[in-house]
């Protein structure tokens, strides 16, 4: 390009140039570069992006500098290069001993935070005694008693690590924490960390394992507990907001965007009712993501999100402390477009999604194991899922520079066309009500349930590539699929044991005593009911006793189920 | 696509879930699939104990059980298929799609399950097995 054609590109709005014109006419000639093509929420991706698409002219109002609002480029100062980002691998499996064991190792692999992964059998907040035993153990750890949660983090320091809890409401993992913190005499002020399953909104509509009580009851005991911690545990984020389950279950990655967006606003507003000051709870907010392998797209729509949510926290809820709007999330490499097929190549994919979540800003990192899609992650792939993170870091670069691709005609002018699709979202839940009346009308379900539809008759139309699946398709080989893990029989059986002894040593008066607190507590508005779980856990009631007498009192979760 | 001519009556198949887990983008694409290929679809929640699936099964008369199993509760898939046979169903053909680990596919196959089906199958596939195994099944053909 000639200098004279450079400075009439860099007016945007300017008329095309010669250079241009050229541009366009030789690319036509190509047979298929011009024809359409769409990402996955839907917005024409062009060939080309120039300074046509995006006015540089408005970088100190929509982008400015990290840690500044709007926030577009990074809610800190330094980002990566001043703090590496939170390695997060999710994990449980078996007993806590054997939870334990791997917690150790990943440790010593270089994660910088723990998680705990609870049993499915936990996730329905029932008790290890009324299960299937087939069923214990094979996706989390089988927790039911503080003295399982002692067990599973013994040695851990539980004053200078962050702990991400797979906790559903009512919160009894995080109960159980705190718990073991007053035995081991950490206060409750150091304890840093997040209750990474607290939007019930999204069990409600997606994920319905984690959905314990009925709506009405989950969304008093959400409000309890950010009040509750917001006092007593400062530095613990009560609140996770969700948009990971929406779009696995099929939201558009602009949808899922949008869906946690209503979500926080929602939480956040039935706080306000309560008298509470948004700037108390919402540095404390937090927000966790599906990332996809549609790469721009997703770098686009952490850009887009950052960016929205400054404006809402202070426009609509009235946030004045720039703490408040900043846009904390953790995300986790997508296990949707893993394949079964030649599984070792969703390494590369969880590569590519990995760098998606970095250039889009995130806090912290899950990168997916490439046998998640064949059974629950062995221990040798977990450890190239954290390896990955470490050679994207160390090797790669990807650390060194602050939102490398802020700036790109590109990214700037995607980012401001998925804002504009997750603001239409945002319209249409509002007009339905907020989202509270939207999940009761069904119809944030139904839109995932349509957008999933879609997306699948993209995948067998061909429009949508998948390789090994319906491009690329080799012959299976099954000997590249890891050998399965399970939890070792003979140690469960003992680990129920020590349950029913754990049960059975309890002092009988102080554990009926302690149910009917519970009870009263639920029965009684103004009572503060995850205080209530708290003293219930200390004096030694399980957590599917908690959660049964809730579900009595509150009850049921029964989702929204629709197709 | 409607169901094949010369059945009469159009087939009917109940899509759910046994056991914990919640996880329904899979049972939802597929009940859409076979409803939009002309069956009958009874479709229930999640955690469906073993002897509620034998009570809707025998209810609605159905032709076909699809268990959709994202986190291990194809494990308990062996106790459904004892319980339709005891319950007198033991022609009522079932499949399982989901996460199911090449060992576990085996387990299943042998407990009789007819088809098992793994991520990446395309829903055109399974509306056409299932027509498939309903029409061999109302022939008195087993499975």
């Amino acid at each position: 390009m000639s200098g004279a054609a450079r400075d009439r590109a860099s007016t945007p709005g300017a008329r095309p140039t010669d250079d241009m014109e050229r541009w366009e006419q030789e690319i036509a000639a190509v047979p298929g570069a011009t024809d359409p093509r769409h990402n996955r929420s839907g917005i024409e991706v062009k060939p080309l992006y120039t300074p046509h698409d995006w006015d540089a002219g408005r970088y100190e109002a929509d982008l400015g500098y990290p840690g500044q609002p709007p926030f577009t480029r990074g809610i800190y100062p330094s980002m990566h290069r001043g703090r590496r980002w939170t390695q997060r691998q999710l994990i449980g499996l078996g007993t806590p001993t054997d939870y334990n064991r791997r917690l150790r190792t990943i440790l010593d692999a270089g994660a910088t935070a723990i998680s705990l992964i609870p049993c499915n059998s936990v996730y329905r907040g029932v008790d290890a005694d009324t299960v299937d035993p087939l069923l214990l153990g094979t996706c989390g750890t089988v927790i039911n008693t503080p003295q399982d949660f002692a067990d599973a983090l013994e040695g851990i320091p539980i004053e200078r690590i962050s702990i991400g809890l797979n906790d559903p409401l009512p919160f009894t993992l995080l109960a159980q924490l705190l718990v073991e913190a007053k035995r081991r005499g950490v206060p409750w002020t150091a304890l840093r960390g997040t209750s990474n399953q607290s939007d019930y909104i999204s069990h409600y509509v997606a994920n319905h394992m984690f959905f314990r009580l009925a709506l009405p009851g989950s969304r008093r005991v959400l409000v309890d507990a950010i009040d509750f911690l917001g006092r007593e545990v400062p530095n613990w984020n009560p609140l996770s907001v969700v948009g990971q389950h929406m779009q696995q279950a099929g939201a558009t990655p602009a949808q899922a965007m949008a869906f946690t967006l209503c979500t926080a606003l929602q939480v956040a507003e039935d706080c306000k009712a309560r008298g509470m000051d948004p700037d108390a709870f919402l540095p404390r907010f937090t927000f966790f993501y599906d990332i996809s392998i549609s790469f721009f797209e997703e770098i686009a729509k952490f850009r887009a999100g950052r960016r929205l949510w400054a404006r809402l926290a202070r426009e609509r809820l009235g946030a004045r402390d720039p703490k408040s709007w900043r846009f904390k999330f953790h995300a986790q490499t997508s296990g949707i477009d893993l394949t079964r097929q030649q599984p070792l190549n969703n390494i590369a994919r969880v590569t590519a999604q990995a760098i998606a979540g970095l250039f889009g800003g995130l806090q912290s990192l899950h990168t997916d194991a490439y046998d998640e899609v064949l059974s629950t992650p062995t221990e040798a792939a977990a450890r190239i899922a954290i390896n990955t993170q470490n050679i994207l870091r160390e090797e790669a670069g990807l650390a060194d520079v602050i939102d490398p691709l802020g700036g790109s005609f590109y990214v700037e002018s995607l980012t401001e066309r998925m804002q504009a699709e997750i603001e239409a979202v945002i319209a249409e839940v509002d007009a339905a009500g907020g989202m509270y009346a939207a999940i009761e009308q069904g119809l944030v379900q139904r839109m995932i349930g349509d957008s999933a539809v879609a997306f699948q008759a993209r995948v067998e139309a061909g429009e949508q590539k998948i390789v090994g699946v319906n491009a690329y398709v080799a012959p299976d080989r099954p000997e590249e699929r890891a050998p399965l893990e399970r939890p070792d029989p003979e140690r469960m059986a003992a680990h129920l044991e020590r349950i029913a002894a754990f049960k059975a040593a309890r002092d009988a008066t102080a554990v009926s005593a302690a149910n009917d607190a519970l009870a009263r507590a639920a029965d009684d508005p103004g009572a503060n009911l995850f205080a209530a779980v708290v003293d219930a856990t200390a004096a030694g009631l399980t957590q599917g006793e908690i959660v049964a007498r809730l579900q009595e009192r509150l009850g049921f979760g029964q989702p929204l189920v629709m197709v | 696509m409607n169901a094949p001519a010369h059945t009469a009556v159009p087939i009917k198949v109940l899509v759910t879930k046994v056991g914990l887990d919640g996880h329904d983008r899979g049972s939802r694409l597929v009940a859409n699939a076979l409803r939009d290929a002309g069956m009958e679809v009874v479709y229930t929640g999640p955690w469906q104990s073993i002897p509620a699936v034998i009570k809707l099964a025998t209810e609605e008369d159905v032709d076909l059980i699809g268990i959709s199993s994202l986190a291990t509760d194809h494990l308990i898939v062996p106790q459904l298929m004892a319980a339709l046979r005891e319950a007198g169903l033991g022609d009522v053909p079932v499949i399982v799609g989901g996460i199911v680990p090449d060992d576990d596919e085996r387990m299943l196959l042998e407990s009789g399950v007819a088809r098992v089906y793994h991520p990446g199958s395309a829903l055109a596939t399974i509306a056409a097995d299932v027509t498939e195994l309903c029409t061999t099944a109302r022939q008195g053909v087993p499975a």
